[in-house]
């Protein structure tokens, strides 16, 4: 069962459509495969026109679909070898983000992917992939495995925001996101991150302080969500459209401001139409900007990333 | 029309002055809500003469009661691109920036100051919560690059004092990037082998807390000061319950192991004045690196020649001595 967005409610319409009259002709009829060819061709063109102007909000609801492919579809589909690693050695396992080894293109690297889940269950594991303390460290301690025996460190991220809770608070939440930025720029491997849902605040940063930052089409990466913003800067909740706006959260003003660095094409829909031909696309570009990091010498890695966080920010959107 | 403001409008005047006069000479504790006398109240450095509570005090405030005999110095900061996003709001972000200049007299949120503390060298990266609630955007991460390069080349210790609710909204996802922008900028500091500490004040919450304001080799709070990543708001509503007495107070961070030390107001000077003196005369030499995560048996690993990573540490000599000569160049930037 296709999830539709509220936008997209003339596209369900004509698949509706066509569903119906491709049930009628399994009765049969055959004249209809015409009208059927036609309103596909009419549903087709609308998505497309549709997709090619999402404004930020209609981005930030694809970037939250439902059956928008998540990084277990990413390790899935393209993790060999893939072992998962878990717990922080300190406290817990937090299944927000999935960790573990594996090979991405014949490299073996640590694989970090924060996980919102697919059904109630899977959503309650992962904390609706908004990750406490734990798994930051457990994060920590993944990269500082990367840094001993040379390996890259791939990461995917997709979170609301860290979890706000009385416990994450406690164990030192802000320490944790904290530590896991200053290990991750201390690192001397590379550092890859894709965007592909949902890049929330802090909790991203803590795995996007990468050489590379890819992300897709139609993810967003913000400093708060458009809700958040809206409910502090306009009173009201409602205007998180506006927010949205303003924010500049999207993958393409976000490349205009030189924050990431490649947008990763997304199939017509969005990702959550073809979720295979997604993760396909991001994993070429994933391996791409990885052996161009493996090129640069190891030594030089760290210094580069510094000098390109540090010359950030300079330019404004002109 | 005469009549009116020739005669009302100075009447109404007059009546609100007369009314005004108290609360000029008298302020009224936010916690325990005593009147106190404003000489009174300044001569205890803010701090409430009944229960002790610490209130916020403006970055000026703040560096004359740290350094030695309240003498400093103060850097300019480097000029930084204004409002990149176009951001408006119910407001033009231009336009609070303007209002929050006019009532600081700052340029930001941040001040940048050297002097000594203790007899030690010290930089301080002041924020001032009058300014936007303190928040950090470009200019404030720069004020953070800029005192943590002004550290290392003195020799100094970086003392950071926070006083933000967080990153700026309004400049998005570039307040965000000064997460790893300060992070950067006080791991320089570690490198040359100088002090870094932290000195939490009321509020260091968001994105402050969340980078720099949490990798001090050593946090001092103030009493009472709130210091947490999420708003207590945002947690209630989350989790539908009441949050314990004094969470997210810096006690309650002492006490879970955050914060290494507790110390009021008019202590201040001396605390961190011992500590800096206990940091930087070492008795044995220096360890230069500070984090060593690369181990040079780490090389082999077919990802490169794996040379041992030449870390700024390195041009520090185990005495502590600085060939600044070395030092990657990093003039402050034009915006």
């Amino acid at each position: 069962m296709r999830h539709y967005l509220d936008f997209e409610k003339p596209v369900a319409e004509l698949e509706g459509k066509i569903e119906e009259l491709k049930h009628l002709s399994d009765a049969g009829d055959l004249n209809i495969a015409e009208e059927v060819q036609r309103l596909q061709t009419k549903a087709d063109r609308l998505l497309r026109s549709t997709y090619a102007k999402l404004s930020a909000w209609q981005k930030t609801q694809v970037a939250r679909h439902p059956q928008r492919p998540q990084a277990s579809d990413y390790i899935a589909q393209l993790v060999t070898d893939f072992t998962p690693l878990t717990g922080d050695r300190l406290y817990g396992e937090d299944r927000a983000i999935l960790s573990g080894l594996g090979r991405l293109g014949g490299h073996a690297c640590v694989v970090l992917g924060q996980e919102k889940g697919k059904d109630l269950t899977s959503r309650q594991t992962h904390n609706f992939g908004m990750a406490r303390p734990e798994g930051y460290r457990k994060a920590q301690r993944l990269m500082r495995l990367a840094q001993r025996f040379g390996l890259p460190v791939i990461t995917f991220v997709d979170t609301p925001g860290a979890y706000p809770g009385i416990g994450a608070e406690e164990r030192g939440q802000a320490e944790a996101i904290a530590k896991s930025i200053e290990v991750s720029l201390g690192l001397d491997v590379p550092v890859i991150a894709v965007v592909i849902g949902e890049g929330g605040s802090g909790g991203a940063v803590a795995l996007a302080s990468a050489d590379r930052v890819l992300m897709l089409e139609h993810a967003v990466y913000s400093v708060i969500s458009p809700e958040g913003c809206a409910s502090i800067l306009w009173r009201s909740a409602d205007h998180a459209k506006d927010a949205a706006e303003a924010l500049r959260l999207t993958a393409q003003d976000l490349h205009r401001l030189g924050v990431i660095d490649t947008v990763i094409e997304e199939p017509v829909g969005g990702a959550h139409r073809a979720p295979q031909d997604t993760v396909a696309t991001v994993g070429r570009a994933l391996q791409g900007a990885l052996e161009e990091r493996l090129a640069v010498p190891r030594g030089e890695l760290r210094q580069q990333r510094r000098q390109k966080f540090l010359e950030m920010g300079q330019a404004g959107l002109g | 029309m005469n009549w009116i403001s020739d005669y009302v409008r100075p009447r109404i005047r007059s009546l609100i002055a007369k009314q005004d006069v108290p609360e000029n000479l008298w302020e009224k504790c936010p916690s325990c809500g005593q009147m106190i006398f404003h000489r009174e109240l300044e001569a205890n450095l803010r701090v409430c003469t009944a229960c002790g509570h610490h209130m916020r005090i403006s970055a000026q405030r703040r560096l004359e009661l740290l350094f030695d005999e309240g003498e400093f110095q103060t850097i300019e900061l480097p000029e930084t691109p204004v409002d990149p996003l176009r951001f408006r709001d119910r407001e033009r972000y231009t336009d609070r920036l303007k209002k929050a200049r006019s009532k600081t007299g700052k340029q930001d949120a941040i001040v940048v100051a050297h002097g000594t503390i203790g007899g030690s060298k010290a930089v301080v990266a002041c924020f001032d919560f009058a300014f936007m609630g303190g928040s950090m955007g470009i200019a404030v991460g720069e004020g953070l690059v800029a005192a943590a390069r002004l550290a290392v080349l003195q020799e100094a210790a970086l003392i950071a004092v926070p006083a933000s609710g967080g990153a700026r909204m309004q400049e998005g996802i570039l307040s965000l990037m000064q997460m790893p922008r300060s992070t950067i900028a006080v791991e320089q500091v570690k490198e040359a082998g100088l002090p870094y500490i932290v000195l939490l004040t009321d509020p260091t919450t968001g994105g402050v807390s969340a980078s720099f304001a949490m990798l001090g080799d050593i946090h001092i709070s103030e009493p009472g000061a709130v210091i947490g990543f999420a708003g207590q708001r945002v947690i209630e509503e989350t989790i539908r319950e009441q949050l314990p007495e004094g969470f997210q107070r810096a006690e309650y961070l002492r006490d879970h192991g955050m914060v290494d030390l507790v110390v009021p107001r008019g202590e201040l000077n001396a605390t961190l004045g011992r500590l800096l003196s206990l940091l930087t005369v070492p008795s044995l030499p220096r360890a230069a690196e500070i984090i060593p995560l690369a181990p040079p048996e780490a090389a082999a690993d077919g990802t490169g020649p794996g040379e041992p990573v030449a870390t700024e540490a390195e041009s520090v000599t185990s005495g502590g001595e600085l060939e600044s000569a070395e030092r990657e160049p990093q003039e402050p930037r034009g915006g």
